[in-house]
């Protein structure tokens, strides 16, 4: 259960090697104990993941999952839960890709899709039947602001996270009656191992700044959120603004 | 229909958590309550009553919930001995309104007469008259209890059956669902208190006036104290402490009908409250009408709302708090850590955040349920709304308090962690034993249960 004052005893990242995803848990760490699954591919990386959070004091547990075998996706979930309940779930784990390529190589675009958007859609199925078992819990959905309007330079990226982002918005109003919450979060550009080498984008951020706005949003059971917050007025403007002008933007 | 789901909070608001809600027959028929509970599947069943308990020991997320406020027959009261055999879902105040013309009073009052008797004994409660009456499971006699396994056990306190109803005082509803019990009430000629209310100018008087053994004279005692005024003014307190009157030291007027149930309530708040109307301004306004209202006067009659429950003039209070709701904070320190314990209340102070609603209480002794709050020493209750950084704060203040060798009570708790609870109470193990004895397999669960890892 997540107590009174917004900690909750157990996370789950899927994606347990997101960076977004490890500082929330860092983030957590800081106000209490907490037990950490990271679910992800066994790796080097992993494993290291787990080291950085034991040392933060979590306790650790890895549960195999890849996002790319949707196959695998229910069992890893319920694989999570087994050890106790799991207070809040993050979705942590997406692929940005060469744009360039992925709109001109059917393999680049399609495994986007497989794993930024039906991994997120089943993986979403999946834990949503947890957190009805268990009669608690939130889940945590890493959506982008690429998905809020599509731009030439990333739109494949974008039209995933704009899926993720529709399915995940629905399922909030789908398990609101039943006191499970969801929260959408829409980060801008996040200073990651994944966008290392990118030029940033105005009102670019970091992980633990993403971090912060999470465990906010999770404490007070906001649906919809963007990292750093005035990217929420920014893209309200940006959506409503003519293709012709638009395009012409450095955005 | 029986069952419904539904979202549950504790008085505070905060953690909500959907169950299945068992009420009705299943409830009231001792037979379908125990096959409620064989039935009860993976996320097991708790039992709940008024569900004035802060936090989150009467609720169980993804399970069943019994609300056990169907059963509420009073069996028998008998005039002679004292003693009154009722249902575990009887309130409190019902058991006062059907006693007092017996002379007979509620052994131990809490601050609100809104919580079953189950809900009384699972929770070991306790009231002003802590240093002469002990807590209420102290006042039982025997109690009925539903095991796991669909037996129905009479537990005494002593006797061959004694650890488990020592391990039901206080177990928070782990150990099986309380049925019914017999309570020794407390005789009384009349339903008032002869009190004496005096004002502290700062701390030091206010533990001065607990410590120079002018308690002893009183069967009730407890303090309002301010715990945002920083400086002279900290800890300034408003006590009140009294007994029970005497026919003969009532006025003509109130002679006539002594054992009236006198208890006003003004008006039921709505629930209308925006967040953050609870703040620095506003409860340093009322704490100062408060503290100033509160004359030094000896021997005035008063009722049991003015002496004992003046919140009770305000009905469902706890939305003053908004829709965040609010956390309270009750800790008990032993004696001898005074010097830490003034400095804990000096902290509270400079903290920042937020209480109105404070008590101060020298507890006397505790009894041998090992999850029994009360222990010889400083209790003080505080309320903070919820706002940034309060879990922090609390956690501050758990390390402190445990270094002093004290402990939080499950009653008011929402947010201290297992490794926290389980040092706080060295005799957890104790009463682990106990519990799994009653129900290996862990049928009887509870969102606390689950965070504070209390059951298998």
């Amino acid at each position: 259960m997540i107590d009174a004052v917004g900690h909750p005893s157990s996370l789950l990242l899927l994606g347990g090697t997101s960076e977004i995803g490890l500082a929330t848990a860092e983030k957590y760490l800081e106000g209490g104990p907490v037990r950490v699954v990271l679910a992800g591919r066994q790796s080097p990386r992993l494993a290291d993941a787990a080291a950085r959070l034991t040392r933060a004091g979590a306790t650790v547990e890895t549960v195999e999952f890849d996002a790319r075998d949707a196959a695998v996706h229910t069992e890893a979930v319920r694989k999570a839960f087994a050890g106790g309940d799991i207070d809040v779930a993050v979705v942590a784990f997406g692929l940005l890709g060469d744009q360039e390529k992925a709109w001109q190589d059917i393999d680049v675009a399609v495994e986007l899709a497989e794993v930024n958007y039906v991994a997120a859609v089943s993986v979403g199925v999946a834990l949503a039947a947890e957190f009805r078992r268990q009669g608690h819990g939130h889940l945590v959905a890493l959506s982008s602001v690429a998905g809020e309007r599509a731009r030439r330079s990333n739109f494949v990226y974008g039209s995933t996270k704009a899926g993720l982002d529709a399915f995940y918005t629905g399922l909030t109003e789908a398990l609101r009656p039943e006191g499970i919450g969801v929260t959408v979060v829409r980060p801008g550009f996040v200073h990651t191992k994944m966008t290392e080498g990118m030029s940033p984008a105005p009102l670019s951020t970091t992980p633990e700044a993403v971090a912060d706005v999470v465990v906010a949003a999770v404490a007070g059971r906001k649906e919809q959120v963007w990292a750093p917050a005035p990217l929420r007025a920014v893209m309200s403007v940006l959506r409503h603004i003519p293709r012709p002008i638009f395009r012409r933007l450095p955005v | 229909m029986s069952r419904t789901e539904k979202t549950l909070v504790g008085w505070a608001r905060t953690a909500p958590s959907r169950a299945t809600v068992v009420s009705g027959d299943e409830v009231t028929s001792t037979e379908r309550l125990a096959e409620v509970v064989a039935g009860a599947g993976a996320r097991g069943v708790v039992a709940r009553g008024l569900g004035r308990s802060y936090g989150d020991t009467a609720q169980n997320a993804g399970g069943l919930v019994v609300d056990m406020t169907a059963r509420d027959r009073i069996h028998g009261v008998d005039a002679e001995t004292g003693l009154v055999d009722l249902d575990a879902g009887v309130s409190l105040d019902r058991l006062m309104r059907v006693a007092l013309p017996f002379g007979l009073w509620v052994p131990v009052l809490p601050g609100t007469r809104q919580v079953t008797i189950g809900g009384a004994i699972a929770n070991d409660i306790h009231g002003k008259n802590h240093h002469t009456a002990g807590s209420f499971g102290d006042h039982i006699v025997s109690m009925d209890l539903l095991l796991a396994s669909g037996e129905v056990r009479r537990l005494e306190p002593e006797g061959p059956e004694s650890e488990l109803f020592w391990a039901t005082v206080g177990g928070v509803g782990l150990t099986g669902i309380i049925l019914r019990a017999t309570v020794r009430m407390t005789k009384t000629e009349t339903a008032y208190f002869v009190a004496d209310t005096e004002r502290t100018a700062n701390l030091d008087e206010t533990i001065e006036r607990f410590s120079d053994g002018s308690d002893e004279a009183y069967d009730y005692s407890s303090a309002w104290f301010d715990s945002m005024s920083t400086g002279a003014k900290l800890g300034r307190a408003a006590l009140g402490r009294g007994s029970l009157a005497r026919l003969d030291e009532l006025p003509e007027k109130l002679r006539r009908d002594p054992l009236k149930f006198d208890a006003p309530t003004l008006v039921d708040l709505p629930d209308v409250f925006p967040n953050g109307l609870a703040n620095k301004l506003t409860f340093s306004a009322i704490g100062e009408l408060y503290y100033r209202k509160t004359k030094n006067k000896k021997g005035q009659i008063q009722n049991l709302t003015a002496f004992y429950h003046p919140l009770d003039l305000f009905g469902d209070w706890n939305r003053a708090y908004g829709s965040k709701g609010f956390l309270q904070y009750q800790f008990i320190v032993p004696l001898d850590a005074e010097a830490e314990f003034r400095a804990i209340i000096r902290d509270i102070a400079a903290s920042g955040h937020v209480s109105f609603l404070n008590v101060f209480k020298k507890f006397g002794e505790g009894n041998r349920a090992p999850l029994s709050f009360p222990m010889p020493g400083w209790n003080i209750c505080v309320d903070f709304p919820i706002v940034d950084g309060l879990g922090a704060f609390c956690r501050s203040l758990d390390e402190r308090v445990l270094a002093m060798g004290g402990r939080l009570y499950t009653a008011k708790d929402s947010r201290t962690d297992a490794g926290t609870f389980a040092a706080m109470y060295p005799r957890l193990d104790e009463w682990r034993k106990v519990r799994d004895a009653a129900d290996p397999d862990g049928v009887f669960a509870s969102d606390m249960s689950r965070r504070l890892r209390l059951t298998p």
